[in-house]
């Protein structure tokens, strides 16, 4: 199989030619590479994108030698990685999933090590230690340990490590997940220079924005490459497919449930105040009746994503599930569901959270943004009653949550950022568990799990340990699990993080259906457009609350043009904020 | 009341099923118990048996030879060289040939006769102090019964010494060291089985989720505690059974008595378990922490090794180690029927040591729950 | 091998094990904590044992006995009046032992019959109930040898006494059970850190995420086990020096060998113990699994089967079959004779052969367990 495209490809540093790859597990074999070919060329950026489970992590690591294929061939600057293991250490720089760094060392010392590791000679070490400090602008830091950074910093001395050794070409696997857009940014600036000084580049990912900032993309589901091009290309296939209506201040969530079922819709997103949708290949443009709106819908340019779960749907052969009845909460809410007042943590010196006001009000979801370390996990913390604040007061569905702790807990539901079910409960069990801590009497407890098995399609999997789940389902489960004593309010630690984007339309979906029915959401997301999905926003920034509003305000508060993204005005608040604070 | 109940059953049911349902945990909870068993039954002996003798007998005459000959009838000798000359004797014995050499000089048979004192020497190795202690018991023991059936007949009769022992009549030491194992294998699982309760919790990311429902801190600590209890319960008296039909220990006590013991000595040690876990952030903090304490324990419960050997600010170390008492209570049970005044003045201070760590778990608990 | 990727990888694995609080635990606490307890509070030497008497007539002859008893530093005579009284006592574990002299004693003596004295031990704990009767009898034995040259004339000594062993422990004149214990304590200290620290480095780097980058960079297998070995190891003789050093030092053991054989038997026995903690390392690699693995595989068999505390010879036989794969029994072996008598190679040579053969096993084990890649 040759693929599409390669002729465009002025010279292919790693030609990848039919690899198949099985895992051997307790349930049989496992076919995580079905014949994948493609081609990485020097300064050229080869997006690897992909949902959850589809192989990519497995591909680079036959690229890098790690594994061997049960058939195909891989050739790595003409050489083979399944033979050459030791040459193929002067050319390939790899960078795993958690860096490889060594958390216990200082940054200096972890630089040392791989320097060592990948034979750079003394007398060219402090040139190309500080062009490398520089790049990563951890200069400042060399003597810090590499745990003690932030996730961001972590990921750009991660990369420093593995350019040591001068590689010629870089993988990269999934370095954007749990990152936050400013130090996404930064790396891409890293990464885009390099590929500027003629390396070869292959960077994995689960965000299709910065799939769509590659030069090439090869796109892998279940195993077998869907597409290998250029993003441009891939994104124009949807061209006349891509609509945007403006909702104003309508019921946004119902506007959108209807159309989501109208004849020809595969896939809608709210965005603030608009709704974007696209339609099925060959069905005709929608228009406000059909889609029973006020406004008619405007085409507009498509994004990476609409032709990703265009082509993910027919490929599947199936469409985003529709959610369940709604579940409707138990009683209603007076006041607000979630006030804080002045709410400020400090670790000794150090104010993690300071002074953050605000409030959410019944039925509303809100999103709380932030970049990593900048006390949005405190916050939320807080919120839960996980942490005692050092002044101010958080008061949840009315009650305070340093002093009415357990009552608060009865009413809300939390679902935390990891799968934090335990693994060998099946998933009966899990439901069941949460049916008596939370009070439900057996046969009250029986009917909601039941109906909760029904409602989130866990039908085939009640036996099964939770632990073994796949990603989009463990969500799923977590999710039921939360709201099976119908909670008022809703806390989710970043729900979605890594979960592949049909699932995690399927989930957004069952959140809309709640949010309908009156319950509370709050969510923290590093995903620009799930904050735009939200009702209003907080961004936290240095432990301050420097932005408040509806993501449409934000952004055009913060933002120039009228295409400028919520991801635009995020970075763009921050800059503001540190050059105001600079001073 | 009923929410409490249900909520605290909850936690168990789950613990059980996270404890069964990996396969990790599972095998830590039966294999390590079962090699242990084994190893300890038959390892952990300080009986002496075959000690390695060489025998050098210059005498050649008809006593000396009935003398050697009592030496290596005996089980606890066995003959393994014959030597021609002193010059012999230090490299057996340096080489650890031999563990003790039998020296009959050659003027024994003439000075037997003649009615003069005869002397035989014993040399033994001293580099395995036990054993050259109770060896040269033995040696002792079989000298004089020799040296008693050469006295003539209807001569004086010399005073003897009867010996009897109490409550184990062959001083077997496995009579010893297996009932002392109902206590310390249960005090290792039930130890581990608390140290990672909340640790696994923890590590797994699952703790927060947990502490997010309406469980209090009391109830969920309830909760973690009964599966570490219930499984404590079932080994121990697993082994106690084992100890009484496959390795034949009598048990003279009372089993309603040993089912009260062993319920205190359970609570006293969950809550140290408890507390290492309350501290620990891992699993590998919580293994270590519990090994930490697990140790010292058992060294400084007089399984081994007698607590009245040890020097006074030792004993009064052993004081708040529950296995001490709860050794003395299970030997008791196990070889002499224990009077119940005994197993009372075991019983309180566990108590109050289960009670002592048990609030120190609970405060713990609710300062990192808080 | 590559000098500079070597000394690098072996820096950071230091660097990394001094930084660990579990390895400075597990490396110098319990050691220290080992070395104090076996040192100075684990003894299998009884002194003052009380043991209740009951003297039914007080004679000169009873009461001579009760006096030689008392002498001994061993026993701690009780005189209790009724038998009942004293079996109570032993009941309840006031007294380990009990004496009964009859009312007929001094009669009997006098007259020349055969007089008895009833010893009744505490038989819970056999070892110490053996020990007992051993000094009871010796108390025993001196006495009724005065006894009768003091009250039967010369002719009643031959023959309450008509053979005289003179018994001579060699090595430990004074049966001092810690000059045992403590030289085997260095095997246990040894395996400790060498086998349990490094049956987590390896599972570490598995479990960290860490190995898939050394795998991708020049690092080869040899310099990649080379580097794990090396500071474990130094740090396993650092902890054998100061084991020994405390040894002679404060606990005032004698060594009699020589100290570069000493080096030599421990630097093989620590490359056997490294060879099974990176085995163990290689194979499970998850720390949890490898340190139970561990504990289990090393340190529960230094203890039980190695003759440090429970004579291999008076095991049953299969398990003195099992005690030759366990290589602390070696080691042990060789610490006793190089502290307690000398260089003697007719110990040291099978023991040290023995060593080096799994030495070589375990780490060509390892080796071949050691991969390139992730399967």
């Amino acid at each position: 199989m040759t693929p599409a495209g390669a002729e465009a490809i002025p010279i292919a540093t790693v030609v990848i030619d039919g690899i198949v790859k099985r895992f051997h597990g307790p349930a049989g074999a496992v076919v995580a590479l079905d014949g994948v070919s493609g081609a990485m060329a020097a300064g050229v950026i080869t997006g690897l994108a992909g949902p959850d489970g589809a192989g990519k992590t497995t591909l680079i690591r036959v690229i890098a030698g790690l594994l061997l294929p049960d058939a195909g061939h891989v050739s790595v600057m003409g050489l083979d990685p399944s033979q050459d293991g030791a040459a193929l250490g002067a050319v390939v720089g790899y960078m795993p999933q958690r860096f490889g760094l060594y958390e216990d060392l200082t940054v200096g010392e972890n630089l040392t090590l791989y320097a060592d590791l990948r034979d750079v000679a003394p007398a060219v070490r402090p040139d190309r230690f500080s062009e490398l400090l520089a790049l990563s602008g951890l200069a400042a830091f060399t003597g810090r340990p590499a745990g003690k950074l932030s996730g961001g910093m972590k990921q750009k001395l991660g990369l420093a490590c593995t350019l040591l050794g001068d590689p010629k070409v870089l993988l990269l696997d999934e370095p954007g997940v749990g990152v936050d857009p400013v130090s996404r940014r930064e790396l891409w600036a890293m990464v885009e220079g390099l590929a500027g000084r003629g390396l070869a580049i292959l960077w994995s990912t689960a965000y299709l924005d910065e799939a769509a900032r590659c030069d090439r993309v090869l796109l892998l589901d279940g195993g077998r490459v869907l597409d290998d091009g250029p993003p441009d290309a891939f994104v124009r296939t949807l061209v006349g497919r891509s609509f945007r209506v403006a909702m104003g201040d309508g019921d946004r969530r119902r506007i959108a449930r209807r159309a989501a079922e109208a004849p020809g819709v595969i896939d809608t997103w709210i965005q603030g105040r608009s709704l974007r949708l696209v339609t099925a290949k060959g069905a005709p443009p929608p228009t406000a009746e059909s889609l029973g709106t006020d406004a008619s819908p405007v085409p507009m340019a498509p994004r990476y994503e609409d032709a990703y779960i265009a082509r993910l749907l027919e490929h599947r052969d199936g469409m985003v599930p529709a959610p369940a009845a709604p579940v409707v909460a138990s009683v209603a809410v007076n006041g607000p569901a979630i006030e804080t007042r002045d709410l400020s943590r400090s670790f000794g010196s150090f104010k993690a959270v300071d002074g953050v006001t605000f409030q959410v009000g019944p039925g509303e979801i809100f999103g709380l943004l932030g970049p990593n370390g900048a006390g949005k996990s405190t916050t939320f913390k807080m919120l839960c009653g996980l942490l005692p604040p050092t002044s101010g007061t958080a008061r949840v569905a009315g009650f305070d949550m340093m002093t009415a702790r357990a009552d608060a807990r009865a009413r809300l539901g939390y679902m935390a950022q990891a799968f934090a079910q335990p693994s060998s409960l099946t998933v009966r069990q899990n439901l069941a568990f949460n049916a008596s801590v939370y009070g439900l009497d057996r046969r009250e407890g029986a009917r909601r799990i039941a109906e909760a098995i029904g409602d989130f399609g866990l039908v085939a999997h009640v036996d099964t340990p939770s632990g073994q789940l796949p990603l989009g389902l463990q969500r799923r489960l977590s999710l039921a699990c939360a709201i099976l004593h119908r909670p008022r309010i809703l806390f989710l630690d970043e729900p979605t993080s890594g979960v592949d984007p049909i699932a995690r339309r399927e989930f957004w979906r069952r959140i809309d259906v709640m949010a309908e029915s009156g319950v509370t959401v709050l969510v923290t997301s590093h995903f620009m457009d799930e904050a735009e999905y939200c009702d209003r926003l907080g961004v936290i920034y240095r432990g301050r609350l420097i932005a408040l509003g509806d993501p449409d305000a934000i952004k055009h508060q913060h933002a120039d043009g009228d295409d400028a993204t919520l991801e635009d005005a995020f970075v763009a608040m921050i800059a503001t904020y540190d050059r105001e604070h600079a001073a | 009341m009923k929410d409490v109940w249900r909520r605290i059953l909850a936690v168990v049911t789950r613990e059980f099923i996270a404890i069964w349902a990996d396969r990790r945990t599972r095998a830590i909870l039966i294999v390590p118990p079962v090699m242990q068993l084994l190893v300890f039954s038959y390892a952990a002996t300080f009986e002496v048996s075959d000690v390695a003798l060489a025998v050098l007998n210059q005498d050649g005459g008809t006593e000396s030879r009935a003398l050697v000959a009592a030496f290596t009838a005996s089980p606890a000798f066995a003959p393994v060289a014959r030597l021609q000359s002193e010059r012999e004797i230090a490299p057996v014995i340096d080489s650890a040939m031999a563990k003790a050499v039998l020296h009959v000089g050659p003027t024994f048979g003439a000075d037997l006769a003649a009615g003069r004192q005869a002397a035989v020497q014993l040399i033994v190795d001293g580099r395995h102090s036990n054993t050259a202690l109770v060896a040269l018991g033995y040696a002792g023991e079989i000298v004089g019964a020799f040296s008693a059936a050469q006295a003539k007949p209807g001569s004086l009769q010399p005073p003897r010494l009867v010996v009897r022992a109490w409550f184990n009549p062959n001083l077997s030491s496995r009579w010893f060291i297996v009932p002392a194992l109902v206590a310390i294998l249960t005090l290792v699982i039930t130890t581990v089985i608390a140290a990672l309760s909340v640790a696994r919790e923890r590590e797994l990311g699952t703790f927060e989720q947990l502490l997010m429902t309406p469980l209090r801190p009391l109830e969920l600590l309830i909760g973690k505690t009964m599966p570490a209890l219930i499984i404590g319960y079932i080994e121990g008296l697993g082994i106690a059974g084992t100890a009484v039909w496959v390795f034949g220990i009598p048990f003279r006590g009372s089993v309603a008595v040993l089912a009260v013991a062993l319920a205190v000595f359970l609570l006293s040690i969950i809550g140290i378990g408890l507390m290492v876990s309350a501290l620990a952030r891992t699993q590998q903090q919580a293994i270590t922490g519990a090994f930490a304490f697990l140790m010292p324990a058992v060294i400084l419960s007089g399984f081994a090794t007698p607590v009245a050997n040890m020097p006074k600010a030792i004993q009064a170390l052993t004081l708040i180690n529950p296995l001490r008492y709860m050794l003395v209570i299970l030997r008791g049970l196990f070889l002499q029927d224990a009077p119940w005044e005994l197993v009372a003045a075991n019983l309180w201070p566990m108590a109050i040591i289960g009670l002592v760590t048990g609030s120190a778990a609970t405060w713990l608990f609710r300062r990192r729950v808080a | 091998m590559n000098p500079r990727r070597l000394s690098g990888f072996a820096r950071k694995e230091w660097r990394q094990m001094l930084r660990d609080p579990s390895s400075i635990v597990v490396a110098f606490v319990l050691p220290a904590v080992l070395l104090f307890l076996f040192g100075f509070g684990v003894s299998l030497d009884l002194r003052d044992v009380p043991v209740a008497v009951v003297v039914e007539r007080p004679t000169p002859e009873s009461m001579g006995f009760f006096h030689a008893m008392a002498a001994s530093k061993y026993l701690t005579p009780i005189a209790i009046v009724d038998r009942r009284m004293a079996e109570e006592a032993l009941r309840m574990r006031q007294v380990q032992g009990i004496v009964v002299i009859g009312e007929t004693f001094s009669g009997q003596i006098l007259t020349g019959q055969a007089a008895r004295v009833q010893l009744i031990v505490d038989g819970t704990d056999a070892n110490s109930a053996r020990l007992i009767e051993g000094y009871v009898q010796g108390v025993w034995n001196t006495w009724a040898a005065q006894l009768a040259r003091e009250r039967l004339g010369a002719g009643a000594v031959r023959d309450a006494v008509a053979i005289d062993l003179r018994a001579r422990v060699w090595f430990n004149p004074a049966v001092n059970s810690r000059y045992f214990l403590v030289p085997g304590l260095i095997a246990i200290v040894m395996t400790l850190i060498g086998a349990l620290l490094t049956a987590l480095v390896v599972a570490r780097e598995w479990e960290r995420g860490t190995m898939e980058a050394l795998l991708t960079t020049r690092l080869t297998r040899g310099e990649f086990l080379v580097g794990k070995i090396a500071p474990y190891f130094l740090l396993g003789m650092g902890g054998m020096a100061a084991a020994v050093t405390l040894s002679v030092t404060v606990f005032g053991v004698p060594f009699r060998g020589s100290v570069w054989l000493l080096i030599l038997c421990s630097a093989v026995f620590m490359l056997v113990m490294l060879g099974i903690g990176l085995l163990i390392s290689t194979v499970a690699r998850n720390q949890f699994v490898a340190s139970i693995a561990a504990l289990l595989v090393t340190m529960l068999p230094a203890v039980m089967l190695s003759g440090f505390l429970f004579d291999i010879a008076s095991m049953p036989g299969w398990v003195q079959v099992i005690t030759h794969a366990i290589a602390a029994r070696y080691f042990v072996a060789i610490l006793q004779t190089l502290f307690l008598v000398g260089d003697v190679w007719a110990v040291i040579g099978p023991n040290l052969l023995a060593l080096g053969a799994m030495a070589v096993l375990f780490l060509g084990l390892t080796v071949l367990r050691t991969r390139r890649r992730l399967e």
